[in-house]
């Protein structure tokens, strides 16, 4: 009790502004409590509820200001003003959606199966919530420090892409179903780069746990690893399906997926769920490859991990905006052929450097970055040749004018009509 | 113990965000891969054809317009080939000049139109689409000082236009003439540069030039399969023979190569716009009511006319049996006729191609059903 007390100061704010008397808080220089001696089970649970509340409803206000943001981003890409009807600049339209589809009918399929049909939507939402727990905000501030955090991370967001086949399933809809296979597809061959990415982060901070990852960076992991940021970001996309790999909710092949046949409360959850994974992917990129809440000491480092935040949400934003969605064979072999070897080349690099310096310092990991650099770049351009579609072999013939490789004359006459035997005229 | 796995089918359309209208199709999917495809159209069937045999021959131009509603201009113009040609109406030259700016600017917004549906089918979520439309915007903004109207032009009339450009036309259409060649350079980048799009659209739904010639497709489709046929230069009609252009052929005849040809020739038909500025002289737009009535009553026969439309050969067959209206009107749309190769394009493919494929056709429902 006495060392969570003493390591994690969000717990420690909230539980001794509770509790009166406990001999911890008056050791720490708290005397304000509320809840007096003898009742530190009541003050425990009713801190607990009140940590859990303050993060889901950060999570959720983070949403809102999420979806708003993407909309403004997007109007700003494709030079419109974006929703600007509700509030000061648009704030309030999320709120505004949000009673919108409250008030929808609540639609179940005939063919639906009923208990996996209401479950899809919760299963959406609840994992990305405990995403939520383990990540650092800020130096000292986190629910819970877990020693396992990021083997947990990437085991709860597994479930997201389960609750897409959950619901593609139990639709009874084919084009639902085909969203849900296709899902699944995404999960099995993401999951395996992902997992090798984090892999070489691991090795250099020698612990598996979010906020040692993030105090063990001197600089940046992004600078160290930049193979290991590269793999893990787009494979984070493909986990969360955002473009360019948003097959599972296509809108212009599949409607809109497994969403198809939910309406009202079930598609908002889905709605939120998806936003809150795009915050929870932002959030885990920033705490493994962008230092976390780091900065420098005149800023508190909540805000620090904020910007950072704001930034990779920023970029997953921008590919959104622009690039088009790969076909699903060619998402398969991006991952297979692609990113998992890209995740080897890093991790036997890091591996060897680990063996020669076992605990890196800063001039160390600087070496590392000067060789990782060179190593990413010319790797990535590798697979790019291997993987790359090849261009057509006579394209510049064909810019030039007098230089056409099949004619109108070349063709054999049989093909066409005699001059006499056309109609008309 | 072998998985039992089997066929199934999906409706598609016609409520489909991506079936560019109304459009319906059984597809029947093994997996991902299409297994056979049965198109149903029909919906936006106006009867168009049959409407026309109850109008005067200057009141069915603004039944063309609702056609293929995204190159009005060009269906006026065929439309009006074909009176000219039934009624032996000459033309005024300033009024063809107009009508060839008019036409080939309708051009470049069709196939602005179809390269931004493509990077949506794509799966581009909107961006490159709203690009392209405000590149249209431009040509439409024209249009609407052309004559007061931006999609249902009715611009065109038999023997000329109806109203001559006014002053701030010429500055204007030389300022969106930069504009748009600019933004062809932006959208050519982004196709050709861009290896998402590439290994796409390479190598799909590729056909033989036999196949295309066999099946009557014409106009960017054809031209993609490396065969040499554009009406512009076949049979030219209005003062085509007297502009230069290139034709655009490319060999691969896959979708890259149907839009690598319509980017492309958006270039030549900046180039016609210009050359036409440049032979463009005072005078009248339309020859005077007394030689061409408002009310013509052709000698009864037939005429046949075609053009070289943003989607392929559109042609206008009238009859006439010497009344004020026509006989009998068929359009030749081709559109429609494009889309009779769609089974071979697409079984085989993926389903993650098929609007793609779909949408290289570039069709249109207004036309497709009429």
């Amino acid at each position: 009790m006495s060392n969570l007390l003493a390591e994690n100061m969000l717990w420690r704010n909230i539980y001794c502004n509770v509790s009166k008397s406990s001999s911890d808080c008056i050791d720490m220089g708290y005397s304000f409590g509320i809840i007096p001696s003898g009742f530190e089970w009541l003050a425990f649970i009713l801190s607990a509820i009140s940590l859990i509340g303050l993060v889901i409803n950060g999570v959720l206000g983070g949403v809102i200001v999420l979806i708003w943001g993407e909309r403004r981003l997007f109007g700003r890409f494709q030079n419109r003003t974006g929703p600007n009807r509700w509030g000061p600049y648009g704030i309030l339209t999320p709120v505004a959606d949000a009673i919108k589809t409250m008030f929808k009918e609540d639609i179940l399929p005939k063919d639906a199966d009923r208990l996996l049909y209401n479950l899809a939507p919760i299963m959406v939402v609840v994992p990305v919530l405990i995403v939520f727990s383990v990540i650092p905000f800020g130096f000292g501030s986190y629910v819970v420090d877990l020693n396992v955090g990021i083997l947990f991370v990437l085991a709860i967001t597994s479930i997201s892409s389960l609750s897409v086949l959950t619901a593609g399933w139990s639709s009874g809809n084919r084009i639902a179903i085909l969203s849900a296979l296709r899902s699944v597809a995404l999960l099995i061959s993401y999951e395996i780069p992902m997992g090798l990415a984090v892999i070489g982060v691991i090795m250099l901070s020698g612990s598996l746990s979010l906020g040692s990852i993030v105090e063990s960076q001197q600089i940046p992991y992004i600078l160290v690893q930049p193979l290991g940021f590269f793999v893990f970001f787009l494979a984070a996309m493909a986990e969360m399906a955002r473009a360019p790999f948003d097959l599972t909710e296509a809108e212009s092949e599949l409607a809109a997926g497994h969403l198809n046949d939910y309406s009202s409360m079930k598609f908002a959850l889905f709605f939120l769920g998806e936003f809150m994974a795009e915050l929870a992917t932002a959030a885990i990129v920033t705490t493994l490859f962008l230092g976390g809440w780091k900065g420098p000491d005149f800023i508190p480092t909540e805000f620090w991990f904020g910007a950072k935040l704001v930034f990779v949400l920023f970029i997953i934003v921008w590919f959104r905006m622009t690039l088009p969605r790969l076909r699903v064979d060619q998402v398969l072999q991006f991952a297979w052929k692609g990113l998992f070897e890209l995740t080897m080349i890093n991790i036997i690099t890091t591996a060897i450097f680990i063996f020669i310096w076992p605990e890196p310092g800063l001039k160390e990991l600087l070496i590392l970055a000067l060789i990782n650099w060179p190593v990413a770049i010319i790797s990535i351009w590798g697979v790019s040749k291997i993987l790359g579609t090849k261009q057509y072999e006579n394209i510049e013939s064909l810019k030039n004018e007098n230089a056409y490789p099949y004619s109108f004359k070349t063709l054999p006459s049989e093909f066409y009509h005699q001059k006499g035997e056309r109609g008309g005229d | 113990m072998p998985l039992e796995t089997k066929p199934v089918t999906v409706n598609l359309g016609p409520q489909h965000p991506s079936t560019h209208g109304v459009f319906r199709m059984r597809v029947t999917f093994d997996g991902e891969e299409i297994v056979d495809v049965e198109p149903v159209f029909g919906y936006l069937h106006r009867g168009s054809e049959k409407l026309a045999e109850e109008r005067t021959y200057s009141q069915i131009v603004t039944l063309t317009d609702r056609m293929d509603y995204v190159s009005s201009m060009l269906n006026n113009q065929a439309y009006t080939l074909a009176v000219e040609k039934l009624c032996d109406i000459v033309p005024s030259p300033r009024g063809v000049w107009l009508r060839m700016i008019a036409s080939e600017l309708q051009r470049i917004a069709s196939h602005f139109v179809a390269t931004g549906f493509l990077l949506q089918d794509l799966g581009a979520l909107g961006t490159p689409l709203i690009y392209c439309m405000r590149e249209r915007e431009n040509i439409l903004d024209l249009f609407e000082m052309l004559c007061g109207a931006r999609i249902t032009n009715s611009y065109l009339r038999p023997g000329g236009v109806f109203m001559d450009a006014p002053d701030v036309f010429w500055p204007a259409l030389d300022r969106s003439l930069g504009d748009i060649e600019k933004s062809i350079d932006e959208i050519e980048e982004y196709l050709s540069g861009n290896e998402i799009i590439f290994s796409r659209t390479k190598g799909t739904a590729v056909l033989s030039s036999e196949s295309l010639v066999n099946a009557s497709i014409t106009g960017p489709m054809l031209r993609a399969s490396g065969v040499d046929w554009d009406l512009r230069h076949r049979n030219p009609y209005d003062f085509y023979s007297e502009v230069t252009f290139k034709r655009i052929l490319h060999t691969a005849s896959d979708n890259y190569a149907r839009y690598w040809v319509r980017v492309q020739e958006m270039r030549e038909s900046l180039k016609i716009i210009s050359q036409c500025i440049k032979n463009i002289e005072p005078g009248p737009v339309r020859p005077s009511f007394d030689d061409v009535p408002r009310l013509v009553r052709p000698e009864p026969g037939d005429s046949y006319a075609a053009i070289e439309g943003s989607k392929g050969e559109l042609g206008f067959y009238l009859v006439s049996d010497g009344g004020i209206s026509p006989y009998r009107m068929h359009v030749r749309a081709p559109s429609l006729i494009n889309l009779t190769l769609l089974r071979e394009m697409l079984v085989g493919e993926l389903f993650g191609d098929l609007f793609v494929i779909f949408g290289s056709v570039d069709l249109n429902m207004g036309e497709v059903d009429r």
